[in-house]
């Protein structure tokens, strides 16, 4: 059993056979990273390359830790520092690594598109850890391990995703994988962070009443507002985006049910989550971050092998 | 025109015999399986340690059989050439200082035993570790590697296949030598 598709670039690309192939591998990689030895030869001849143009604290640690389990050789590039600063182009840059035998780029870069660009032009296998505002597909396919773990199946699931849908790439990549899985979701968030054809291009329900999101679903996933990427204001302060969207102890209590609470990091706390739920019963944000490696473990095993 | 021989190695009745016998043989240098473990190889071996445990329960008491199943796909050697989805690995026990016994089906280039012994070691430093087949393809190794307990030897050319076949997944029971 391949995947069929030899870069992972987004999950709009994937078929349903391989997520649920990726994510029955990653139960395999979550018990070998139960072990005394945590680590498997698999990739013991292959070198990877963490190409990071933007900031990253989780995913760059992740995909490391990952790699290094994976007995691969890494290789970690960061904007700052590099020559890139003297304004070479991406693709020289790539070139010029490539030239010393790298068999696999992963990226995240602040322009969308910016993998699949790189995917045309060179003969490495590219995973997407990031670009822009378009998908984050790693971080789909780990929250979709981390409901799988906690609710056994996706079909039926209902999923509120709450926040800056606008400028969320994992928002794009959870809605691709959902859908393919046939979970229920719905978006929550302020009129100005959901974009207008939402539910025509991508077959979800918009709600913008959190409270009324959370009690009609099982799992929310809650995202951070990504003032990087708004250029213009879209709400009046992070004051008041939190007193009408944020969420607390209180609204959950108020809910009279009990709800799984998912982020995919860095949380702003005191805005769109409060510590104390952050922090509390119902979240399992540690656990997606814990089930990040073992999923990237299992992209990068199905991705490395090539008979050619 | 090429000739699509069949020969069957063992019947079902023969299965069940040697399969006695190997479990005698097991329990034999393992009284009682005092500090001993079985572990089957997934995916095809588990049908015939589930054999083998079956036969140990007739001769030993069962709370003292620690069995566990061991996945050996991470640590092939042919990453590069083939893809391999993984199974289970489920060792509920502790291996270091213990008398491991592992079982497969069919012992063939010793490739996957080589794997199997680099698993293993990532549960922990075993005292001893023995090697249970019901068949091997002895001449065919590509590895030093030669098993302790063997069901049937036999002598094949690398073109040849050897097929287990197992009631409970393939509806019959016998194991076959195809030509091709």
């Amino acid at each position: 059993m391949k995947l069929s598709t030899k870069n992972l670039l987004g999950i709009k690309d994937l078929q349903k056979e391989d997520i649920e192939t990726i994510l029955s591998t990653a139960t395999q990689f979550k018990d070998v990273l139960q072990r005394p030895v945590k680590k498997v030869p698999s990739l013991r001849d292959v070198t990877i390359l963490n190409l990071f143009y933007e900031n990253s604290t989780r995913t760059r640690i992740s995909f490391e830790l990952a790699e290094k389990r994976l007995s691969a050789d890494t290789i970690n590039f960061t904007v700052s520092g590099s020559s890139a600063a003297k304004g070479e182009t991406l693709l020289d840059t790539v070139n010029n690594i490539l030239s010393m035998k790298v068999d696999m780029v992963v990226m995240r870069h602040s322009a969308s598109g910016a993998p699949h660009f790189l995917a045309k032009h060179i003969p490495a296998a590219i995973v997407n850890a990031g670009d822009g505002i378009n998908e984050h597909p790693t971080q789909a396919l780990l929250d979709a391990f981390s409901m799988l773990e906690k609710f056994g199946s996706l079909k039926g699931l209902k999923v509120a995703i709450i926040g800056d849908i606008m400028h969320s790439r994992v928002a794009l990549s959870d809605i691709y994988l959902l859908t393919k899985m046939g979970a229920e979701i719905v978006v929550a968030g302020p009129p100005t962070l959901i974009p207008k054809y939402i539910t025509e291009a991508l077959g979800v329900r918009v709600e913008y009443n959190v409270k009324k999101a959370l009690q009609w679903c099982d799992v929310a996933n809650v995202l951070r507002i990504q003032l990087e990427r708004q250029n213009q204001p879209l709400f009046s302060s992070l004051r008041e985006y939190s007193l009408a969207y944020g969420i607390n102890r209180r609204l959950l209590e108020s809910l009279g049910k009990e709800i799984t609470i998912m982020h995919p990091g860095p949380i702003n706390r005191g805005v769109e989550l409060d510590s104390d739920v952050a922090d509390g019963p119902s979240s399992i944000i540690l656990h997606q971050v814990e089930n990040g490696v073992a999923v990237r473990m299992a992209v990068l095993y199905l991705l490395a092998n090539r008979e050619n | 025109m090429k000739n699509y021989g069949v020969k069957t190695i063992l019947t079902e009745n023969q299965i069940e015999l040697t399969v006695k016998r190997l479990a005698h043989q097991i329990h034999e240098n393992h009284l009682y399986l005092k500090d001993t473990v079985i572990l089957g190889l997934q995916p095809r071996g588990i049908f015939f340690s589930d054999r083998i445990v079956n036969e140990l329960k007739l001769l030993v008491d069962p709370a003292f059989i620690h069995y566990g199943k061991l996945d050996i796909t991470f640590y092939r050697d042919d990453i590069r050439k083939h893809l391999h989805i993984a199974n289970k690995t489920d060792i509920p026990f502790d291996i270091e200082n213990k008398n491991v016994v592992i079982l497969d089906d069919v012992l063939y280039k010793g490739r996957t035993i080589r794997a199997a012994l680099d698993a293993l070691l990532a549960f922990g430093r075993p005292s001893k570790v023995e090697l249970c087949v019901l068949i091997d393809r002895r001449f065919s190794r590509e590895f030093p590697i030669q098993p302790d307990y063997c069901g049937q030897a036999i002598d094949t050319f690398i073109s040849q296949k050897v097929k287990v076949y197992w009631k409970e997944k393939d509806e019959k029971e016998c194991i076959e030598l195809l030509d091709s």
